[in-house]
């Protein structure tokens, strides 16, 4: 316990064995029936080795689930559902709970049949199968991806009730792949290439263009996702990984990068993921995600069931700028504010944990977590953002999150003055 | 097994250019005609072809209106390809290809592309002129059922809103406001001045 304001051990330790006698409501010579009887677990055999070829997760974890909100899109093949943060710990996203977005339904590529396509502002038009892409250095790096839509919905206000809503178009993961660099140098980028073309080989075709200096500069074309290949709602079997930037550019199901020398405006950088202002204007190629954090628990969907005593508050803080350096949080809606304190590895832009442990009174709270990135940049207010982009810009809302705890422990999604 | 090996090896040096050099090989150029499909504003990429606003209404009336409407007007939660003048700066902006989108170009390439959804890549070269041409007509940018667009007269005919548009400029106008982080007695009194609760829009 660093900070102030929490428990010492000691007082932690006494408490928690207090409240653990008296939830069982132990006599002496009883005791907790979970300890006094044989589970069956301990007595009979459980299933042997070859039972799951491929291990899942404990049946009595089949709630954690990727969710969508149905009512966002006209069809479930061009839609999006969300990451269950308020479940999850540490910084990895476990592969089967990267929130999902798709254009036209999850493309299911035979790897046999997979070729990638350079083209373009060239020397030499390539064609690589998937077996050529694994003959280049391999690297490893963990980075997140956050849809720029992620908090899209709060724009004009607290809507969707859950961090998994709220904040879940994001996925941290560990990725291994080649340099994209490494890739087109086989290829030879011609002087006037400037600008590279992504392209995804689902029925959606989905296209980015790529400023040369962010390609030559830290992109990856990856094969596998915290170490076994991708899944195929991830873009199976390659994707393009855009270190920082908008989820949109990461094109799955990668078929063809072709080199220009300007950029080609297509649907996704023209009519979608440009930020509409009062104005009128639109500011367009917003590449770059800045810092942002959440509380993930307690959040509506994970609310404090404990009652008052030592109490966690965790979350995730992340910036496209680099690593956190810093991340603080408020229990009182900002009048005082309190270092977190981050735990596990601190990498460039990837999902930061932090915790706060305190000693709750069982009073309201009002809890925010305030991000800060290597840049300087402090993570802002809704409000703040609000006076410079209106509210119909619906794209990289980086806004301050709020969740209101009532004295029996319920979260809420809620603005303060 | 060696016989196979053989067959094998014929058929890749038959079919494919071997590129020297290290990993991969040369693509053919039927193979890069195959798979670069992709057009600019200034034009580049457009294949030879063109098609009417009388052409696009009957394919967008058996191909697209189910969805998009016959009118451009979307049905339910489809999106919407016509309309929403003068929206942009009301609180809420209808964006279309006739109120927002800066360039003709991306409505050739995208419906090329990726429409008819579920059906991607099915439209000749004649009927993407002729559905990029009816659906200028639904937003008013030409005004003739006879009007014929082709790969040259494309050029010529800029969608309106480009001019609005600008580069993202929060390293100006956002980032140096953004460095404050007060810690103690920051703020007198707090209200929560907005709910979720209420709104019932939350999935279980
Ligand atoms: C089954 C319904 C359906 C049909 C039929 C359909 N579309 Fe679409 N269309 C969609 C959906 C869904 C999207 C948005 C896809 C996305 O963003 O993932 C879309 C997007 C578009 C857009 C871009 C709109 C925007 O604001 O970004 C255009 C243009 C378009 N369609 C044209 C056509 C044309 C032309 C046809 C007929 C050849 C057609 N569509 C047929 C469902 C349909």
């Amino acid at each position: 316990m660093s900070n102030k304001s929490g428990p010492s051990r000691r007082k932690f330790l006494t408490t928690g064995l207090v409240a653990g006698i008296a939830a069982t409501g132990a006599r002496a010579g009883a005791g907790d029936p979970a300890i006094t009887n044989v589970q069956p677990w301990a007595q009979v055999l459980g299933k042997g080795v070859d039972e799951r070829g491929y291990g899942m997760p404990s049946p009595h974890e089949a709630h954690v689930l990727r969710k969508s909100v149905p009512w966002l899109t006209a069809v479930d093949t061009s839609s999006i559902n969300f990451t269950p943060l308020h479940q999850l710990d540490g910084i990895i996203t476990p592969n089967g709970l990267a929130f999902e977005r798709h254009h036209s339904g999850v493309a299911e590529i035979n790897p046999s049949e997979y070729r990638l396509m350079i083209n373009g502002l060239v020397d030499r038009p390539m064609v690589f199968t998937l077996q050529d892409l694994m003959r280049f250095p391999r690297h490893n790096k963990v980075y997140f991806l956050e849809c720029t839509a992620n908090s899209g919905m709060e724009w004009r206000g607290p809507q969707l009730n859950g961090v998994q809503f709220t904040h879940g178009m994001i996925h941290n993961v560990m990725y291994t792949g080649v340099m994209l660099k490494d890739i087109l140098a086989e290829a030879g980028i011609k002087t006037e290439g400037k600008w590279l073309l992504a392209e995804g080989a689902d029925a959606a075709g989905l296209t980015r263009s790529i400023p040369m200096e962010k390609v030559l500069d830290d992109c990856m074309i990856a094969f596998k996702m915290n170490g076994e290949a991708l899944r195929a709602e991830q873009g199976y079997p390659v994707r393009l990984v855009v270190p920082g930037w908008e989820g949109n550019m990461w094109i799955k199901w990668l078929r063809r990068l072709e080199i220009g020398d300007q950029p080609w405006h297509h649907r996704e950088e023209t009519a979608r993921y440009t930020d509409l202002l009062p104005s009128g204007n639109a500011r367009r190629f917003t590449w770059v995600m800045d810092a942002k954090s959440v509380i993930t628990e307690p959040s509506p969907q994970a609310p404090i069931l404990h009652g008052k005593g030592p109490t966690v508050i965790t979350g995730i803080a992340w910036s496209g700028q680099g690593i956190i350096p810093r991340v603080d949080v408020t229990i009182d809606g900002g009048v005082s504010w309190h270092k977190a304190r981050v735990d596990g590895p601190s990498l460039d832009k990837s999902t930061h944990r932090f915790y706060f442990e305190f000693d709750w009174d069982g009073k309201p709270l009002l809890l925010q977590s305030r991000a800060h990135d290597t840049t300087g940049y402090v993570q802002p207010t809704k409000d703040a953002l609000r006076k410079i982009r209106g509210e119909v810009s619906n794209y990289h809302n980086n806004g301050i999150q709020t969740w209101s705890v009532d004295s029996d422990g319920v979260v809420e999604n809620v603005e303060i003055s | 097994m060696s016989k196979f090996l053989n067959a094998t090896l014929i058929i890749t040096l038959l079919a494919v250019p071997v590129f020297a050099g290290g990993i991969g090989r040369l693509a053919t150029p039927d193979e890069v005609i195959a798979w670069d499909i992709d057009i600019r504003p200034d034009g580049l990429g457009l294949p030879e072809g063109s098609g009417t606003v009388a052409d696009g209404e009957t394919i967008f009336d058996a191909q697209c209106a189910v969805c998009h409407g016959d009118f451009g007007e979307g049905v339910d939660r489809w999106p919407a390809l016509a309309g929403g003048f003068d929206t942009l700066t009301s609180d809420r902006p209808l964006k279309t290809v006739g109120s927002f989108w800066p360039y003709l170009s991306t409505v050739w390439d995208y419906i090329n592309r990726a429409m008819p959804f579920g059906n991607a890549q099915s439209l000749s070269a004649d009927e993407v002129y002729a559905l990029t041409a009816y659906i200028m007509y639904l937003n008013e940018i030409v005004d003739d059922e006879d009007f014929e667009l082709s790969k040259a007269n494309f050029r010529d005919l800029p969608l309106g809103n480009e001019a609005n548009f600008y580069p993202d400029d929060r390293p100006l106008t956002e980032y140096p406001l953004f460095t404050e982080a007060c810690m103690i007695d920051c703020k007198s009194s707090v209200e929560i001045s907005k709910y979720a609760s209420g709104k019932d829009v939350t999935p279980e």
